[in-house]
């Protein structure tokens, strides 16, 4: 098959109709997604259009203006309306500080009454207008990440993903630096640990975190411009990408978009599964992020990987696939070409089996061959790494030999040091140089090989692919929170009323009101 | 009283002493690098230093790796080592024999606490399916293990010993940067002592970067490190609460 990159990979014969039936059944697991996202916002989703209407700022004690805003609004039951309203009314009475705003919010009735038409109009018009200007400066803004990515073009794929997590901003420059100039096309800053649980986003720059750094729009900032001197250095464009995942997934999409990030991590499920984060909360958050990326140009990736890291990648390998057909469904009703969809998965298979290679190269290809436009990711074994980091690096390489030869557009590259500490500076090197010489040794090698009809690898693919269409008869028969309720996805059980960020879901009142998602849905 | 025994490191003969090492120096490849990359080996106490690698890693960095010959000897006999006590039994045999001698279900609750989100060490040691073809706690039909997940507040998880009446706790520690492990399980132990718990609670501790010696100067009972099997936590919980009622396990 001939990839839109122009590479080619060894055909899978796949039954059509199963991969049709598939993108059916999934296609109605996303309408149903989307019929309860459209009845509901949240307090995410509300700071997220606060902080597109000019408020990126923190007031004392760190806590940003948004959250001030939102939380006297939600206090009040008043969010329903949606917060963008409620500024429209606070800068008709003069308010336009985000102190005075504030204030002016926690003196609000609960039930205030009703504006005349005329001014109820001319309050939409004057946030419209706003709203049309900040959406403006942040097309302009994209619009320049965009040139310097065509003035310097980018490397062949697959791009080379590195991890930095030092905790400092700071320190992060220098080894996105040092990773760039070791050949990485893409860096990603891992958060610190406990940010996805946070309903905030912190602020500035910061040089303190736990497993990782804050994700803040100044962090962001200070990334993005790092990377942009060394691309020009280099003369090859440096993606950034971070995380919009967890409580605040729209507003670190909007930060990340303001800031011309590349991609984020964004997925429908992650949060409910493996944070134990609300499903109401995380679907209607994922919709609006996934807008902003849509409008951003951001390429969300999505992390399937982790399904196979708690459940066995052998027996859950069909659960993978199920999920990636819902995470395209939802993407693509967020807007979302497929160029932009970068579903992920990983060589998660343990080891000490036989013949797992015959099963890796199905299911990568499988992915491959399903989501032929998608920038799809693919992460290196961590689950079954040991502290032996001679056999994790040959672990890593062989996920490279199967990353190059199924034609994977992203690939994380594994460190031998995985399980024991964040990569050092010389496991990035390590691991950069070896990618290079696969990805140098096998470039024809994946157009030569055709696989056996009939074959281990066909059949593999093609079993994953059937079950995965049960999965998805089931889940479109009961609703995806029913499938997730009973454990489908990676062996974790949630509930629909469940986990945390459930109080910050709003239904919307009749007169919602919401310019930016207005600017984002139209066509 | 015998001659102690040394122990050297052993590369192709015995008392070589043969090391090898990587790094990375903040200094441009060239001589003076190389020769930094020989004496920062010679400042160990490295002698016969072989430079096999040299390379720009990125700018103004550059990667070594390098072998020596170490003086370094040790009586390994003479060292002081807590060591987990090892009961080695098979999955029906440690089942039956706790069936047998304890009685009832022996209640294990297992957590990844404070801010670590990386339930991967949890989920080996607990979960059904387990970790390298070894059977999770929750196959153990004498266990009753509940694996409350990632990120648990230290709090939380006490009182939910107490309340759960658990012989055992289990406690996950990945992250270890600047040292954030040790300050987190260490919580555990004094949210325990504040609810009078702790001396009926089995306290243990595990990760990558854990050792036993590590667990108990952090007031825990035990400590598991990389590459630990369920089956040995599961045979050493069984043989402390044998203990605990005054048998033993054999």
């Amino acid at each position: 098959m001939l990839l839109p990159d122009g590479r080619t990979v060894p055909d899978l014969r796949l039954d059509p109709g199963v991969v049709g039936r598939c993108r059916e059944l999934a296609g109605r697991v996303a309408d149903q997604v989307l019929a309860s996202v459209q009845r509901r916002t949240t307090v995410s989703i509300e700071r997220a259009v606060l902080r597109l209407l000019g408020f990126h700022a923190a007031g004392p004690g760190g806590i940003p203006h948004v959250n001030l805003m939102v939380d006297q609004l939600h206090a009040r039951g008043l969010l329903g309306r949606g917060a963008a309203w409620w500024l429209g009314y606070a800068l008709r009475h003069g308010a336009h500080d985000p102190d005075r705003i504030v204030g002016l919010f926690a003196g609000l009735p609960r039930e205030p009454p009703p504006l005349p038409a005329a001014e109820e109009a001319a309050l939409r018009d004057e946030v419209r207008r706003e709203a049309r200007a900040a959406a403006g400066e942040l097309r302009r803004r994209v619009a320049e990440r965009d040139a310097l990515k065509a003035e310097l073009g980018t490397a062949p794929r697959p791009h080379k993903y590195l991890i930095v997590a030092t905790g400092n901003v700071w320190d992060d420059v220098e080894q996105a630096r040092a990773a760039a100039q070791a050949g990485a096309d893409v860096i990603a800053v891992i958060r610190s640990t406990a940010q996805s649980l946070l309903d905030y986003v912190p602020d500035g720059a910061t040089t303190e975190g736990y497993g990782g750094t804050w994700a803040t729009q100044e962090n962001f900032r200070i990334l993005r411009e790092a990377l942009d001197q060394e691309s020009r250095r280099l003369g090859r464009y440096l993606h950034l990408t971070n995380y919009s995942s967890g409580l605040c997934m729209s507003e670190i999409a909007f930060a990340a978009a303001w800031e011309r990030l590349d991609m984020l991590l964004n997925d429908a499920m992650y949060g409910i599964l493996f944070r134990d984060i609300n499903m109401r909360r995380t679907l209607c958050d994922q919709h609006f992020s996934r807008r902003i990326c849509a409008f951003a140009g951001i390429v969300i990736n999505t992390g399937e990987d982790n399904y196979i890291t708690t459940a066995d990648a052998d027996e859950a390998a069909h659960t993978v696939i199920a999920s990636h057909f819902v995470n395209e469904g939802l993407a693509r009703r967020a807007g979302l070409p497929d160029r932009l969809v970068g579903l992920g998965h990983s060589f998660e298979i343990d080891p000490a089996r036989e013949d797992t290679i015959v099963r890796e190269v199905a299911q990568a290809l499988l992915v491959r061959t399903l989501f032929p436009e998608a920038p799809i990711k693919y992460m290196p074994p961590t689950k079954h790494k040991q502290g032996d980091i001679f056999f994790s690096h040959a672990y890593d390489v062989m996920a490279d030999v199967v990353a190059r030869l199924t034609g994977q557009s992203i690939q994380l590259l594994g460190m031998m040091t995985e399980a024991m500490h964040n990569p050092l500076l010389m496991d990035r090197y390590v691991a950069l140089k070896s990618a290079d010489y696969v990805y140098r040794a096998w470039k024809g090698m994946a157009g030569e090989i055709l696989f056996r009809e009939g074959g281990a690898v066909e059949r593999r693919a093609g079993a994953v692919l059937g079950a995965a269409r049960e999965l998805l008869e089931e889940v479109a028969r009961d609703g995806l929170p029913a499938a997730i309720g009973r454990g489908r996805f990676g062996d974790v059980a949630r509930s629909e009323t469940g986990g945390k960020g459930l109080s910050g879901v709003v239904e919307r009142a009749p007169d919602y009101f919401n310019p930016f998602l207005e600017i984002l849905e139209a066509p | 009283m015998t001659d102690p025994v040394l122990v050297r490191p052993y590369g192709d003969r015995r008392d070589d002493g043969v090391v090898q090492l990587s790094f990375v120096l903040p200094l441009p490849a060239g001589e003076r690098a190389r020769a930094a990359a020989a004496e920062v080996a010679r400042q160990l106490g490295l002698s016969g230093v072989q430079l096999a690698a040299m390379e720009p890693a990125a700018e103004g960095y550059t990667f070594f790796v390098l072998y020596g010959r170490t003086a370094a000897a040790v009586d390994a006999a003479a060292l002081e080592v807590p060591e987990v006590a090892a009961h080695r039994h098979g999955f029906d045999e440690l089942n039956e024999i706790a069936r047998r001698e304890v009685g009832r279900r022996i209640v294990v609750l297992g957590a990844c606490t404070g801010s670590d989100a990386h339930a991967v060490g949890i989920d080996a040691i607990m979960n059904m399916k387990g970790y390298a073809g070894d059977y999770g706690l929750e196959r153990y039909p004498v266990f009753e293990a509940v694996n409350l997940g990632a990120q648990v507040e230290n709090a939380a998880l006490a009182r939910a010993c107490v309340e759960r009446r658990a012989d055992a706790v289990l406690v996950s520690q990945v992250v270890t940067q600047r040292d954030v492990h040790r300050e987190n399980a260490r919580q555990l132990i004094d949210e325990l002592e504040r609810l009078g718990a702790r001396g009926r609670v089995i306290a243990v501790l595990g990760g990558p970067r854990i050792d036993h010696r590590l667990a108990l100067e952090l007031g825990y009972d035990a400590g598991f490190g990389a590459g630990t099997r369920p089956s040995e936590v599961a045979g050493w919980i069984v043989g402390e609460v044998l203990r605990r009622m005054g048998k033993s396990l054999h």
